[in-house]
């Protein structure tokens, strides 16, 4: 097979904000990853780990404080006004929360055409055309453009907030926890739609996520995150089957599956603590503490990202002795 | 045969809004066994966390109309808690009926010390000196596993994480040892390495304590691992209850279907069409009539939009509310395994 396009590729990608004097929070500490053409990327982690920031960092909304992302070939981080201008045409986020990522004085319609206008993509007519017919797309009625948000259940935001993306006609999106805030009959709503809309536009799709079985079912292959660094990469298949990371082991045994046989039977591998400051992290790997495997080697160099198997990453010292426990 | 300590009855809520009125809970049943979980599952808006506020009387009596007439009754152990007044609920919120909740940020008192909020139920509910409830104070917070437990009784809620806090509520909810605990979504704002925790940490305290738990909540996962009985709830009422083991294999609501459906089997092949429902839950300011599920519901007939349906039993645990269940429902063209016989 001929090799797959890149679209994205993130290189050492670093993000600290400054907390105060001599304190760095290190939410993004070196990132490396690809992103090809027409793919779901995943990328899962607890609260805190920095996979937000990782994904607003990409998107440009964050200036990096260290490290690239190549849009194409170009980083976008020494983009001047108008490259900018036009690299927002191409890529584009979906937020988290669909209550306060809409503009409550704005119509739908002009929520939705806002892009338009910004890119001077279509005008009159042909606008408003447009905008119903992201409408249907997304699932709601023209009738919906004359609206408010505060009409709209947060399933319906959702979608508003989808077909906001959507209007530029863009190639890359990235999804940050769309369907967290949603209930669990309208997430198969959302995650249905956006799956459709890849298929049709051929989208590419950084989905941010900490609900791991949807991750799992969105995703072509899947980053695992842990207190700003990539600590496992693999096929989202291979990763939930086979995964090698101490704190990605853990991580998939706490996930409950909704099946009463499989749960009580399950083996939980706990995790004592919880995840420490980032800030001003201790040199070693990140999880050493809080890692039954632990020796004295991860607490004092960070492992690097190495291949266990093909296409199968992670960061760990132990990485091949414990591939076979 | 195991002993009922709670029993819900005919239990109608409604809030009187600027839109009309709302009727949250529209005509519940259920009972709680010593000992058991007790899991009520929904999505948001069907009522579940109304009904479990009801059983603590902790709706506000300004907007809030509880039907107290005909058979309507939260009987705890014989007694019906609907008939007491405030004084007589705060004998028994907190000793004996306690109760966590979903926000461990918004519901710990952030002006006061968790030494003091745990000590707070203490001396309000048993005659001990402050110094035996400091003792006590310190003990739940072991039991519940804070390490430096003795540092943290000084500490206020801020300097806590998310998972410590809830924890700290837990210490506070089980100060005085009660019967019934009622777990609303505890977990739901905390991330999955930290809702193991939770979740053991209340399994285990409830089996210590013999404890009676119901857990509100519409994780199907967590669920899974810890509920004994389930019932599911839309649209104010109660639509089908069941086993664990039953509500999961042999489910015959077909809402209980379609929710568990819609979540992703870690199993299953990726970007296959997920299972999803149609449309939103219904307005309760102007419940549809008949089965409110009706207008989502793929297998809807016309009866289902008149009247809403008798409860069909097929076991001693097991029943639900559904006209394909009727005798004379037209069932055929409906997929194989989807009706079951029912047992009278």
């Amino acid at each position: 097979m001929a090799e797959k396009d890149v679209l994205i590729e993130v290189k050492d990608l670093k993000k600290y904000f400054k907390v105060g004097k001599n304190a760095w929070l290190k939410a993004v500490d070196g990132v490396d990853f690809k992103i090809y053409k027409g793919e779901t990327l995943g990328l899962v982690g607890e609260s805190g780990c920095g996979k937000t920031t990782c994904g607003k960092t990409v998107m440009g909304l964050y200036d990096a404080t260290g490290g690239q992302v190549i849009f194409e070939g170009t980083d976008i981080h020494s983009l001047n006004r108008k490259e900018k201008k036009e690299f927002t045409k191409r890529a584009q986020i979906i937020f988290q929360d669909p209550y306060s990522s809409l503009n409550p004085r704005m119509t739908v319609g002009d929520i939705i055409g806002e892009g338009i206008d910004i890119h001077n993509l279509y005008k009159g007519e042909e606008r408003a055309e447009k905008i119903n017919e992201l409408l249907e797309m997304v699932g709601l009625n023209k009738e919906h453009a004359s609206r408010f948000p505060h009409e709209f259940s947060g399933g319906q935001r959702q979608r508003i907030g989808i077909a906001r993306a959507l209007a530029v006609e863009p190639d890359f999106i990235v999804c940050d926890e769309p369907i967290s805030a949603l209930d669990v009959s309208i997430q198969a709503q959302v995650v249905n739609l956006l799956i459709e809309l890849q298929e049709k536009k051929g989208l590419t799709y950084l989905f941010i996520a900490h609900d791991l079985s949807m991750v799992k079912h969105i995703s072509d292959r899947v980053g695992v995150m842990y207190l700003g660094n990539m600590v496992e990469f693999a096929a989202s298949d291979e990763l939930y089957e086979h995964p090698i990371h101490p704190y990605t082991k853990a991580l998939m045994s706490a996930i409950p599956i909704p099946d009463p046989d499989v749960e009580h039977e399950k083996k939980r591998i706990p995790i004592e603590g919880e995840i420490p400051s980032p800030i001003n992290p201790k040199p070693g790997c990140r999880f050493a503490a809080r890692c039954r495997y632990a020796k004295d080697i991860c607490r004092q160099d960070t492992p690097k990202l190495v291949e266990v198997r093909t296409g199968h990453y992670a960061a760990c010292h132990r990485a091949g002795e414990l591939n076979d426990i | 045969m195991s002993e009922k300590i709670l029993e819900v009855k005919d239990l109608h809520v409604s809030f009187r809004t600027y839109a009309g009125v709302s009727h949250a809970v529209r005509g519940v049943d259920f009972y709680l066994n010593k000992g058991e979980t007790l899991a009520i599952v929904g999505e948001s808006g069907c009522g579940k966390t109304v009904t479990s506020k009801a059983i603590m009387g902790l709706l506000a009596a300004s907007n809030t109309d509880i039907k107290k007439d005909g058979e309507s009754a939260i009987l705890f152990q014989g007694e019906n808690l609907l008939n007491y007044g405030e004084k007589q609920m705060s004998q028994i919120r907190g000793k004996r009926i306690s109760m966590i909740f979903q926000d461990p940020m918004t519901s710990l008192n952030p002006t006061m010390k968790i030494g003091d909020q745990i000590m707070e139920s203490i001396l309000i509910h048993q005659k001990v000196t402050k110094e035996e409830a400091r003792k006590q104070a310190l003990h739940m917070l072991e039991l519940v596993k804070i390490p430096n437990a003795e540092e943290r009784l000084k500490q206020y809620p801020f300097e806590f994480s998310g998972g410590m806090r809830q924890r700290a509520m837990i210490a506070v909810a089980l100060a005085c040892k009660p019967e019934i605990l009622i777990a609303d979504e505890p977990t739901t704002a905390l991330d999955v390495t930290i809702q193991a925790q939770i979740m053991d940490l209340i399994g285990e305290l409830q089996k210590e304590l013999e404890m009676a738990v119901i857990l509100v909540t519409h994780d199907l996962g967590v669920v899974a691992s810890v509920a004994d009985r389930i019932q599911v709830m839309y649209a104010g009422k109660i639509v089908e209850r069941g086993t664990v083991k039953e509500i999961f294999y042999e489910s015959t609501h077909p809402y209980t279907r379609a929710l568990l459906n819609s979540v992703p089997k870690i199993h299953t092949n990726n970007k296959e069409v997920l299972y999803s429902l149609k449309g939103t839950p219904p307005d309760l300011i102007n419940p549809p009539e008949g089965c409110s599920f009706a207008p989502r519901c793929e297998y809807g007939m016309m009866v289902c939009r008149k009247k809403y349906p008798e409860i069909t039993r097929f076991s001693d645990s097991q029943e639900c509310s559904c006209w394909l269940y009727h005798p004379k429902a037209d069932t055929a063209g409906l997929p194989e395994g989807m009706i079951r016989r029912s047992v009278k």
